[in-house]
């Protein structure tokens, strides 16, 4: 009996050990709402910046480490890039796919990164969320308030396993993955999917260039 | 009309412009596969190309020098007293938009910026948390239902659509500055407005050169989109169906015609 109580207090002990060690990353991941977690994200990149010059600069390789590990576990990025693609995106093979995502968010990258130095002194407010308990994709609603007219910056937001992962952006009332649809479009339409990968990576190689060559002068 | 009647000749020349260019654009066949939104893009593209090429040679050189000679300080004054000025002019169109928040907050920017601001020059409203509330009258006419109607190009002027074409002469004579008698001070003014105006676009026009594939559609999209959402406030289409996700397998997805996913028997 009392091998038995012993085996059956264990028993309980581990039971609980093992729900609560599989339950609180879990729940921080997931319980986490939507709008609070682009508050915390948007007051870490914030703190970030301020605290690095070399991102503050512009400096591109900076700015995709610190994307990368900062922003990108946040998004799904996957969901964006096939969004912007669009049907195209399921005769593309796991290669071209793995590609098209980095070329795209290089492309990104490169093009926000100038404006990183423009992020100095200013704040952000999350707007009140508008979504149902159930809801599985919300959009939160922010503003980057600074010298100058609030900058309107929305985010689409999905529920998965893993928390509240973005999959679209709005800046200024512009959708990005909408914008960018017929920017690919065009070229996969003209020239198919190794055609855009081969523009978007010509693009990047060109523009890291001339940016190195107008800082010289 | 008594708005048109009073308009100066400058004003007058932009809306014949733009008649010609309707009567131009009856000629134009859409090309396939044209964007619902866009179907005069063969004209739009050469207006555009030759704006580039008029931006390239004359309007970024003389803002890029504009802004390497004259101190910020300057510069900032001369956008904050044109700041004021179309201000006024949002008033306005904040009262025709029947929007009393907005319509009170503005009037107390120019009241207090034309004032304590010196004319405008110093922008003491932003710092008193009076925020801008920027209306011009193609969002009045967008707020009371007129349909956006075809992307335009304007000469000169760059992205527009029918009714904001439409819009301008009211804008302009809603302009303090196009009211001037003085045809010198009128012309100078405008000139430094183009001037500050430009300047101020610099790193914006950078970030569309590095972001853009084919600028020409990319502006038009980012156009299209920020004119809708400045005028509906809300981004997001009413009922519109979720879109197709492409990142997920078809096989155990069928899409029905309204685009609502459901699940394969």
């Amino acid at each position: 009996m009392l091998l038995n109580r012993r085996n059956w207090t264990r028993l309980v002990a581990t039971a609980w050990g093992l729900t609560l060690t599989m339950a609180l990353p879990l729940a921080s991941a997931a319980e986490e709402a939507p709008d609070e977690m682009i508050r915390r994200l948007s007051m870490d990149v914030l703190s970030t910046i301020k605290g690095d010059k070399d991102v503050q600069k512009g400096d591109v390789r900076k700015v995709i480490s610190f994307v990368d590990s900062m922003i990108m576990p946040k998004v799904n990025f996957s969901r964006m890039t096939a969004s912007a693609v669009g049907r195209s995106w399921r005769q593309a093979t796991p290669e071209q796919q793995a590609r098209l995502q980095d070329e795209f968010k290089n492309l990104l990258v490169r093009t926000y990164a100038g404006a990183l130095s423009q992020l100095q002194d200013q704040t952000i407010s999350v707007k009140p969320l508008r979504a149902q308990a159930g809801d599985t994709e919300v959009i939160v609603r922010t503003e980057i308030l600074g010298r100058g007219e609030p900058i309107q910056l929305d985010y689409r937001m999905e529920k998965t396993p893993g928390g509240w992962k973005i999959y679209d952006l709005n800046v200024l009332g512009v959708w990005l993955v909408e914008t960018y649809r017929t920017q690919f479009a065009r070229e996969i339409s003209a020239r198919g999917i190794d055609g855009l990968i081969a523009t978007l990576a010509l693009r990047n190689k060109n523009g890291v260039m001339t940016s190195a060559g107008q800082k010289k002068s | 009309m008594t708005l048109c009647r009073k308009a100066p000749a400058a004003a007058w020349l932009r809306w014949g412009l733009a008649g010609l260019v309707l009567l131009v654009l009856q000629g134009c066949a859409s090309a396939p596969n044209a964007n619902p939104r866009d179907p005069w893009e063969s004209f739009n593209r050469q207006v555009h190309g030759f704006n580039e090429g008029l931006d390239e040679a004359v309007v970024k050189p003389v803002a890029i020098a504009y802004q390497d000679v004259t101190p910020a300080l300057l510069r900032t004054g001369v956008s904050n007293f044109f700041g004021n000025l179309s201000d006024a002019w949002s008033l306005v169109n904040n009262v025709l938009q029947l929007k009393p928040k907005e319509s009170i907050e503005t009037l107390a920017r120019v009241g207090v910026n034309t004032t304590i601001g010196l004319a405008g020059v110093l922008d003491v409203a932003t710092q008193l948390n009076l925020q801008k509330h920027n209306e011009d009258f193609g969002q009045t006419l967008g707020r009371w239902g007129v349909p956006t109607g075809p992307y335009l190009v304007l000469p000169l002027l760059g992205p527009s659509t029918l009714r904001d074409t439409a819009a301008l002469p009211v804008n302009w004579r809603g302009n303090l500055i196009g009211g001037l008698d003085d045809s010198t001070l009128r012309n100078s003014l405008t000139a430094l407005r183009v001037v500050d105006l430009r300047a101020g676009l610099l790193r914006a026009s950078q970030m569309i050169d590095s972001a853009a594939l084919d600028k020409y559609s990319f502006t038009r999209d980012a156009y299209l989109q920020r004119r809708r959402s400045l005028i509906r406030g809300d981004v997001a289409e009413p009922n519109s169906p979720p879109e197709e996700r492409y990142d997920l397998p078809e096989s155990n997805i069928k899409t029905t015609p309204g685009g609502t996913p459901l699940p394969q028997p």
